[in-house]
């Protein structure tokens, strides 16, 4: 146990304190005792730099189940600590707006801060474990507090519509992704991230390496929302706005993106890694992007542009994995993809992040998200409007921001896949320019959407429920920060670029001996990602401006997305389906279970003897009959047997009586006086209590018709075979010696009595009567309960 | 006589079986008590029969029936006996309550459970 491990499992344990605080200190908000330790792990991550910075890390074991070889390793190199900047600073941020975004006397902040403290640490473990089982918990520990985070306002359909929406297709990504670790621990027989890569040659031959590969993938698809999987996260966005910034679309639905940039060293090898990855990241970038454009509202545009961004982080992933496949890494002429996934990864989650809050802002002060009814806030909030133009220049990718570098290098990077020969990259390759061009020019087109529907255009104060006014500075202090982000890495890219991603990409694609070393140029000379910039801008104004001239275009699919609808109906058929299913043998007819119990009884037991051939009859060691024996017999015989068709009930407790004496009688021939006693005595009281039962009950109005079911016949006859076969066998086969002499000889040594059966009732066997005591005294006090005590409704029943 | 004892523990259990799967919980009860006295009967039986004096020691004999059966018969009695009474108990409230004591009208339906 280490101080990394500490920082890890520390908002875990700060989460049980939470309700205290909570409880103690009303008048202050829940979120000023939950600040501090983001902001601590911050600084405390931010000590690592100096270790990865030289491309080194990191890493401190601590022993779990060292028996299945599950160890709680965690690791620190470039791609984890980035990670874990990410989380923490951005978890900072989003804490200090919570605060003033969540009303404290409105809405129950224990549990808001519970769910997010126990994702901060979920996150944590996911990108700073080394092991795949400990990776695989916190993953679905994300999952979980995600669920609960959506679901934070239950009380609305959406909310647990979107939860469970999400929820289900998380975590059966989670599940295949555990799939996969299992199959690659068939294939290395270790769950350690390190020494599976550096084993990764071996296995790449390996028939278990593509099903280990698509079931990775699966579950990196589903986290990080990749088209077809992505329709979860649009619903996701009911949750309060602070959870959108900083779970769907800062860190966690990154969990795929880690995941991918995780595992490359492992799989990027082969062709359909990258094909896949880039495939999926291009077209949901596409769709992601075109979709956001028909969006009205802000948090709808904001969560398809992630999900577009998303795309474009893991295309250009799939892209940099084609690199490993040329020799010549050296000069990084193909890694400049992994370069601009990383620094886009960053840029995405400080311009994202601070127009998710800006998005909260406006909603929090005017009380609406839709941009039809909004416009015009410009006077209102300047500062809001100042912070909203920076995150969607950054977005659209205009200088001088940092979205502007990122999504040039985006460029370079899917104009040099035309470069590439291999994988027959050269006859399809020029769709991932083509498209990423086309997404680009509708990321344009809604970033613009997004701020001048905004805040200029018609001020509609009739359509708000509030009079707009500037956000109190709380509320602007994160976004003013992730903004200054914004503006100081577009200006200095090269603060991050050594320290930040170089030893991230050194994680993603380890080479031996090489030390990566980035630069990042404003200027590039007249490149064709400079004209494709200029194109993106020119034509990106044009579609803005006569943008209601295209609406049909945008509006061409049906606005509840055929995907959403297959989900829907998956999920109302698959409910009604195991509803029917169970209703099929669960129909609530006690007989029905009675009828299953039995069958099951004939069947096992009849298979049992046929199978074992168990079935024996051997009449040599009987014992002698007496006539008043067959006498007796043919009484119990006749007495049970009439029960059956006697129609009163009166007649039927006494055949019971007679059966129960004869019992006793049978005791009696058969050397059992205690038993002769005891059945005597319970025969007796449990007659009088039936007569009792039945002198209250009020006589029924027609004695229930007893009609003659043939299958309860068969099944009955049948249940009496099996016992009388079973009852021979056992005569016949006697395998053991008894150990009735045992008790013989020590009853009297041992316990001092002679009674044997007594003494081994309260001596060997003790126990045995101290809880069947315990039974009877339970179900006399469920007669007492029954008879004494009355619910609510059964007095009400009583007084009409 | 431990074949024809097979015989009448195989009429208890089938008579058992055949009220326990009727829909009158009265009948259900009745059957309850015949199967206890049928699986009493079978463990007496698979002990073997008359194979000696009553297992006190005080009779001196050269050998005593199983104990053991016996002891667990003792203990299964004392049991099915406070079964039957909780059944019973059971039935009574549910047909002052419910006004029936058939099984089907007792279920539970949909939102009444």
């Amino acid at each position: 146990m280490s101080l990394l491990h500490l920082a890890i499992i520390s908002p875990f344990l700060l989460a049980i304190l939470v309700p205290i605080a909570y409880k103690l200190f009303r008048q202050i908000h829940t979120g000023w005792f939950v600040l501090p330790l983001p902001i601590l792990l911050f600084s405390y991550f931010i000590s690592y730099l100096s270790i990865t910075s030289n491309q080194q890390s990191v890493t401190k074991s601590f022993s779990w189940i060292p028996a299945l070889g599950i160890d709680f390793t965690a690791k620190v190199d470039g791609l984890g600590l980035l990670f874990a900047l990410l989380i923490t600073g951005i978890g900072s941020l989003v804490v200090l707006y919570s605060i003033y975004y969540l009303d404290k006397n409105k809405e129950k902040l224990n549990t808001f801060y519970v769910y997010l403290l126990l994702f901060m640490g979920a996150m944590l473990g996911v990108v700073l474990s080394d092991n795949l089982i400990v990776l695989y918990t916190f993953w679905e520990f994300t999952s979980f507090s995600s669920f609960l985070l959506i679901g934070y306002w239950y009380h609305r359909e959406k909310s647990r519509y979107g939860a469970q929406k999400s929820m289900i297709i998380t975590v059966f990504g989670g599940l295949s992704m555990l799939g996969g670790i299992i199959l690659l621990y068939l294939m290395t027989g270790t769950f350690s991230i390190s020494e599976i890569i550096a084993g990764s040659d071996e296995i790449f031959s390996h028939s278990l390496f593509v099903p280990a590969l698509l079931c990775f993938l699966l579950g990196a698809f589903t986290k990080s929302a990749q088209f077809p999987f992505h329709i979860w996260l649009p619903d996701a966005m009911e949750a309060p706005t602070p959870v959108s910034a900083y779970l769907h679309s800062a860190t966690m639905v990154k969990a795929g993106i880690y995941l991918v940039a995780r595992m490359s060293p492992v799989f990027a090898e082969h062709p359909l890694w990258l094909w896949l990855i880039a495939g999926f990241g291009i077209t949901t970038l596409f769709w992601g992007s075109f979709s956001a454009v028909k969006q009205t509202d802000l948090k709808a545009i904001l969560t398809f542009s992630t999900v577009s961004q998303l795309g474009m982080i893991m295309s250009l992933l799939g892209i940099g994995a084609a690199a490993l496949h040329f020799e010549t890494v050296d000069d990084s002429y193909f890694t400049v993809a992994t370069t601009a996934a990383v620094f886009h990864l960053i840029n995405h989650a400080t311009f994202k992040g601070s127009l998710f809050m800006v998005a909260g802002i406006v909603d929090h002060e005017t009380g609406t998200r839709d941009i039809r009814k909004l416009g015009g806030l410009m006077n209102f909030m300047p500062i809001t409007f100042t912070l909203a133009i920076i995150g969607t220049f950054s977005m659209a990718g205009l200088p001088p921001f940092n979205g502007f570098l990122s999504k040039e290098m985006f460029f370079t990077g899917m104009v040099r896949v035309l470069e590439m020969d291999i994988f027959n990259l050269d006859t399809w390759g020029f769709l991932f320019p083509v498209l990423a061009w086309v997404a680009s020019v509708f990321t344009f087109i809604y970033s613009m959407i997004l701020v001048f529907k905004t805040f200029t255009g018609k001020f509609q104060p009739e359509q708000l429920e509030k009079k707009p006014h500037e956000a109190p500075i709380g509320m602007l202090i994160s976004p003013i920060i992730l903004a200054s982000l914004v503006i100081i890495i577009g200006f200095f890219p090269n603060i991050i670029s050594n320290t930040l991603i170089s030893p991230a990409q050194a994680a993603i694609m380890p080479v031996e001996g090489y030390v990566y070393d980035t630069h990042i140029y404003f200027w590039h000379g007249f490149t064709p990602e400079l004209f494709m910039t200029l194109g993106v801008i020119t034509l990106g104004i044009l579609l803005f401006v006569t943008l209601p001239k295209w609406r049909r275009v945008y509006d061409f699919f049906p606005e509840k997305l055929a995907l959403n609808r297959f989900y829907d109906s998956m999920l109302e058929v698959s409910q009604r389906a195991s509803f029917n299913l169970t209703r099929l043998y669960m129909n609530g007819f006690i007989r029905t279970y009675l009828v299953y119990i039995f069958s099951f009884f004939i069947v096992a037991l009849a298979a049992t003897l046929v199978l074992k051939d168990a079935f024996k009859f051997d009449t040599s060691d009987v014992a002698t009959i007496h006539y008043a024996e067959v006498l007796l017999a043919l009484v119990i015989a006749a007495a049970s047997i009439s029960i059956l068709f006697v129609k009163s009930r009166m007649t039927s407790i006494i055949l019971l009586g007679a059966v129960g004496y004869t019992v006793s009688l049978f005791f009696v021939i058969f050397r059992a006086p205690d038993l002769a006693l005891t059945q005597l005595v319970i025969e007796t009281i449990s007659v009088s209590l039936f007569l009792l039962a039945f002198y209250h009950l009020p006589k029924l109005r027609h004695e229930e018709r007893m009609g003659f079911k043939m299958t309860n016949a068969l099944i009955s006859v049948g249940v009496g075979a099996i016992v009388t076969m079973i009852a021979l066998s056992a005569h016949s086969n006697k395998m053991f010696p008894s150990i009735a002499q045992y008790y013989v000889e020590n009853t009297y040594k041992e316990a001092a009595g002679k009674n044997m059966v007594n003494v081994i009732l309260v001596d060997f066997r003790g126990f045995d009567t101290m809880f069947e005591i315990t039974v009877l005294g339970i179900a006399a006090l469920g007669i007492f309960a029954m008879i004494k005590l009355r619910l609510e409704g059964g007095k009400k029943n009583e007084n009409k | 006589m431990e074949i024809l004892m097979a015989f009448v523990i195989g009429i208890l259990f089938m008579s058992a079986t055949y009220l326990m799967l009727s829909k009158s919980l009265l009948r259900i009860i009745v059957g309850t008590g015949l199967l206890s006295h049928g699986a009493h009967m079978l463990i007496l039986t698979m002990g073997g029969l008359k194979k000696g004096a009553a297992p006190l020691l005080g009779e001196n004999a050269p050998s005593y029936t199983d104990p053991i059966p016996q002891a667990l018969i003792l203990t299964a009695i004392v049991i099915s006996f406070g079964v039957t009474a909780f059944f019973l108990v059971l039935a009574y409230r549910a047909y002052q309550e419910l006004g029936t004591d058939n099984m089907d009208r007792m279920r539970g339906t949909e939102g009444n459970d």
